[in-house]
This record gives C-alpha cells, sequence and structure tokens, in this order.
C-alpha cells in the first residue's frame, strides 16, 4: 500500500475534526436543555416569591393569613430533623461500610448483603415512611415527633452513607493498610489511624449528598403524621416550658414538628392565591438550603483532600 | 580457609509451600537465613521471590484464600512463624518490611515513624521523641528532615520516602527486615544511598532483600539465593553464586542468557 499523501491526510483528519466539533455542539445543547430547566425553576420562584423574602418570613410562624405567614417552625423543624438524621446515618452507615471492607470475608452471605444494600437505595420513600409508622410511631413509641422523622430519613439515607463509605475506603492504595499491617497493627487500628481519617472526605460528601436528599423529602414524613399547621417551636434546651416546667436537653427531639417541603406542600394546596407566593419563597429557600449543603460538601472534599496523597 | 566462622542461624525455611488458592506458588523451599548478614532473592518475574519475601511477615494472611505448608523457623526461640497458633500480627513486630514503592502514610514525617511505638502502646512524648531520633539516624535521613518533621512525609522526594519507609520498620527494632525491591521505584542516586543504608544495617539487623537487579545483589548482600518457578535453584555465598554458579538456569540468569 502506498502512503497517504499530505492532501489526502489533511481531508482525513478535518473530517474527524469536523465530527468532534458536531459532538461538542450537541452536548453542550443538551447541558443548557438541563441547566435552563433549572434556572427557570429557580428564576420563576424567586421572581414570585420576592415580596415574602425578608426578615419576618423566616421569624414568623404560619398564619391564616398569606401575608403574615412564615417559615419559622419549618425550617427549626427541619434543621433538627437534619441534626437526628446525621446523628443516626453516620455511625451506622460508617460502621457497616468500615464492616464489609476490611472485616467481613468475602462469601455468599456478603454479597447477598451488598445486593441488598444497593436496592435499598433504590426503596421509593414513602415505603421507609410506612414501615417507620409502624416501628418508630406505634411500636417504639416515639409518636409522631422529631425523633422519628429524623430517624426515618437515616433510615432512607443509609446507602447511601454505606455506598459512599464503601467507595471512599477503596479508593485508599492496598499499600497503605499493608504499610501499616506490616508494623504490627491490628486491623481495628489500621482503620483508627488510617482507613476512616483517609475516607473521611468521601464520607462526608456522601453523607452530606444524602442529607440535602433527605432535606427535600416530603412523602415519609407526612407518612409518620408531621403537623401541617404548627405555631410553636420545639422546647430547646434547659428553657422554661408553658407548664413551668424546665426543659431537658433532649425533650425537643419528641416535640411534634413541620418541615419545610411540608410547609411547601401546604400553602400550594390551598385556595388563595396569595400563598402561593408564600411557597414560591419557602422553595427558593429550601433550594438555597441544599444548594449551600452541597457547596459545603464541595469545599470540605478539597479542604480535607488537601492533605492526604499517595 | 574460611575468612570467618560460619554464622549463626536467624530463621530456616524447610519444606515450604505456599498456594494462592488452588495454584502452588513455591515449591519445597529449604533455606537458612543468617544473622545480621544480607541475603539476596534474586530470579526473573514471576519466580515467587516476593511470594517468598511476603511470608516472612505473614503479609498473605490479609488477603483470603492463601495457604502455607511447611515451616519456617524463627531463632533463637525456634518459633514457627507460619504456624496456625502463631499470630501473625505477633510475627509482624518481629519481622518489618519495607515495600516496593515507597508507602509512607499522609501524615508528618515523625507520625510515620512513631506509628509502629504507637501501636505497641507507648505513650510517652520522650520516649517517641527518642525513638523517631534514632531511627531517623539508622535510615540516614536525620539530617534532612531534623527541622521539619512536623511536614507531610508524601512532600518529600521518593528516595526520601523510602528512608523513612525504612526508619518506620527500624522504630520497632525488628529482628528481621524485609526489602521488597526497594529501589526499583528510585533513581541512581537515591538507590545507592538505600545500598549503602543496607550495607550499614546489617550491623544490626537480619536482612532479607528481593532485587531484580543483579548487580545490587553482587553489591549488598552476603549469601544470594536464585529462585526459579517456584523453586529454589541454588544458595550460596554471593561471591559463589555470581563466580562459580553450580546450576545450569542459575548460570544462564546470571550471565544475561535467559530472564
Amino acid at each position: 500500500m502506498q502512503a497517504m499523501d499530505t492532501q489526502q491526510t489533511r481531508a482525513l483528519i478535518a473530517r474527524g475534526k469536523l465530527k468532534d466539533t458536531l459532538f461538542a455542539a450537541l452536548g453542550i445543547i443538551c447541558l443548557g436543555i438541563g441547566l435552563l430547566v433549572i434556572f427557570a425553576l429557580v428564576a420563576d420562584m424567586v421572581i414570585k416569591g420576592s415580596e415574602r423574602l425578608n426578615l419576618d418570613f423566616f421569624m414568623n410562624f404560619a398564619s391564616r393569613r398569606a401575608a403574615q405567614a412564615g417559615i419559622l417552625s419549618a425550617w427549626v423543624g427541619s434543621l433538627l430533623v437534619m441534626l437526628v438524621t446525621a446523628a443516626a446515618a453516620v455511625p451506622l452507615g460508617v460502621a457497616a461500610g468500615l464492616y464489609l471492607e476490611e472485616y467481613a470475608r468475602r462469601n455468599l452471605i456478603t454479597e447477598i448483603i451488598e445486593i441488598n444494600i444497593t436496592n435499598l437505595a433504590a426503596v421509593p420513600s414513602i415505603v421507609y415512611g410506612l414501615l417507620a409508622l409502624g416501628i418508630f410511631v406505634y411500636t417504639f413509641g416515639f409518636g409522631q415527633s422529631i425523633l422519628s422523622a429524623g430517624l426515618t430519613l437515616a433510615l432512607l439515607i443509609l446507602p447511601i452513607v454505606i455506598v459512599a463509605t464503601r467507595e471512599a475506603i477503596r479508593a485508599i492504595p492496598a499499600m497503605i493498610r499493608e504499610g501499616s499491617m506490616a508494623v504490627g497493627a491490628t486491623r481495628w487500628q489500621t482503620c483508627r489511624y488510617h482507613i476512616v481519617p483517609y475516607a473521611m472526605p468521601g464520607i462526608l460528601t456522601g453523607v452530606i449528598i444524602g442529607m440535602a436528599r433527605a432535606i427535600g423529602e416530603t412523602a415519609p414524613i407526612i407518612t409518620i403524621g408531621a403537623l401541617t399547621f404548627i405555631a410553636f417551636l420545639p422546647p430547646a434546651p434547659l428553657t422554661t416550658m408553658n407548664d413551668g416546667a424546665t426543659a431537658g436537653l433532649f425533650d425537643w427531639v419528641m416535640s411534634p414538628f413541620t418541615v419545610m417541603p411540608i410547609q411547601i406542600f401546604n400553602w400550594t394546596s390551598r385556595p388563595d392565591p396569595a400563598f402561593e407566593v408564600n411557597a414560591a419563597a419557602a422553595g427558593f429557600v429550601l433550594m438555597a438550603m441544599v444548594l449551600t449543603m452541597n457547596g459545603v460538601a464541595i469545599w470540605l472534599r478539597y479542604r480535607l483532600r488537601k492533605n492526604i496523597k499517595w | 580457609m574460611q575468612k570467618e566462622n560460619t554464622p549463626q542461624l536467624k530463621a530456616q525455611a524447610r519444606e515450604f509451600n505456599f498456594f494462592y488458592g488452588p495454584v502452588q506458588a513455591l515449591k519445597n523451599i529449604n533455606m537458612p537465613i543468617y544473622d545480621k548478614k544480607v541475603t539476596a532473592l534474586i530470579g526473573p518475574s514471576g519466580c515467587g521471590k516476593s511470594t517468598y519475601l511476603r511470608s516472612f511477615n505473614r503479609m498473605h494472611d490479609l488477603y483470603p484464600g492463601n495457604r502455607y505448608e511447611g515451616e519456617i523457623r524463627f531463632y533463637p526461640d525456634n518459633t514457627n512463624l507460619l504456624s496456625p497458633e502463631v499470630d501473625p500480627i505477633e510475627v509482624r513486630m518481629r519481622v518489618g518490611m519495607v515495600f516496593q514503592k515507597p508507602n509512607p502514610f499522609p501524615k508528618t514525617i515523625y507520625e510515620n515513624v512513631a506509628y509502629g511505638l504507637r501501636v505497641r502502646g507507648e505513650k510517652n512524648r520522650r520516649v517517641l521523641d527518642d525513638k523517631v531520633e534514632q531511627a531517623l539516624k539508622g535510615a540516614a535521613i536525620w539530617d534532612e528532615v531534623k527541622d521539619r518533621l512536623q511536614d507531610l512525609a508524601p512532600n518529600l522526594s521518593g528516595g526520601q520516602q523510602q528512608r523513612l519507609c525504612i526508619a518506620r520498620a527500624l522504630a520497632t527494632d525488628p529482628e528481621l527486615l524485609l526489602f521488597d525491591e526497594p529501589t526499583s521505584a528510585l533513581d541512581p542516586i537515591a538507590t545507592g544511598a538505600i545500598e549503602e543504608l543496607v550495607h550499614e544495617l546489617k550491623q544490626r539487623v537480619t536482612i532479607l532483600i528481593v532485587t531484580h537487579n543483579m548487580q545490587q545483589a553482587a553489591r549488598v548482600s552476603d549469601y544470594t539465593a536464585y529462585m526459579y518457578l517456584g523453586e529454589m535453584i541454588e544458595f550460596g555465598k554471593t561471591d559463589d553464586i555470581f563466580i562459580k554458579p553450580q546450576d545450569k538456569r542459575t548460570e544462564d540468569y546470571i550471565t544475561g542468557r535467559m530472564g
């Protein structure tokens, strides 16, 4: 075969590059569609809700009159529920992931457990709500409380935390583990001094992404019976309650509550169109909360990874 | 006439077989390791020299499906390192290891060296400081790092990282030190420094070193074993192995006709 002359070579390259350009253009269009939709949604909420986005909105309880209604009980409720969720899901998820990666022998049982964990992430959230209604609300008697809601959402994000933990652990090179074991460390010492600290950026990212999902969940919270209209805050630790008694450190976990998505749902389902403005404003606040959490995740990952390299 | 007395035994492999699952990787190995000497393991890739080395600190126990047969006797207490009754952690407390690629932990220089002591429960700051300094001096890296012990170890150069890993292994006073191709990731100057270090270290510790570099084996070792396809073909004083090998296969390998 004869070698191609320069002309032919250039024509070939030009044809190849044309396809490059075409695909890049297609990619930008696809990306643009996705971004445009999100941007339109946020812009719509901001424009609709802008008149209500002021300090009063954050400091007022729900009200029958749209102009005076606020999201105080909702954002406090969301925050507290997230606190319980994190406190339950992080230790459970990290311990489970650590066990599966570092301790469990590879056999049929661990295979089945692994497949199930992956499947758990796909279970519809309403099913978790039903489960929690039976177990936390009635069997354990936690009632329609922040504790029930937090534990429910913890179950919901547990698979996410476990999977994130395992992936973070798997990213640690075997030679680091071997280096630790070679000086006579036990598995636990290796986990404590090396595996967990080095996996922490990945674990935290997974936790926060899970929490960002949980904070927007509505179905399971409605199922366990969160209130839709609530005009008081859970008792802060060590303050005097209405009946004159002093609140204990953890009395707030048993308090009735509402959360942001329920407040929004409540407002959108009212006939008075004035509440739509409130819903848009609250939707924007919820969106901002989720974006902030994701931002924190990115920042934390960057910060913590800076000092970890091999 | 012999220049030196017959040295003392530090360890001895006896009818040692090793299996990765159903695959036999090492076949009937019998070999002495002499006290305070450097023994080199040479042979072509895949001959089992690293597998053999990693048996001395039971590294294979970290992964499922591996099986030892026979014994590696460890002296003076005549412990069988491979016995199921002997805890691999106990073995690793007595046998240190330096890996092929420098693997410092992403922690400070100080913490890397102190780690072995922390694992053993040492909390006294003064003891830790002292042992860290001794180990870093022993690994000939003290002068380079003494002013920046709190710097992160992965920021050191490759050769420094490897000497730090040697310091990490030395800090706990091992009786036997395993080197798994310690210079294969290093440049010639860093390699020279490590080789010199190996030469000094044999005053205080027995050394077993895997190398794919025959000149290195000739330079640093007192004894050499040639392995091929999982078998120990020939073992002897390094001078004898390199000058007048008994086995044809050893001769072929050393003269570069094979491997």
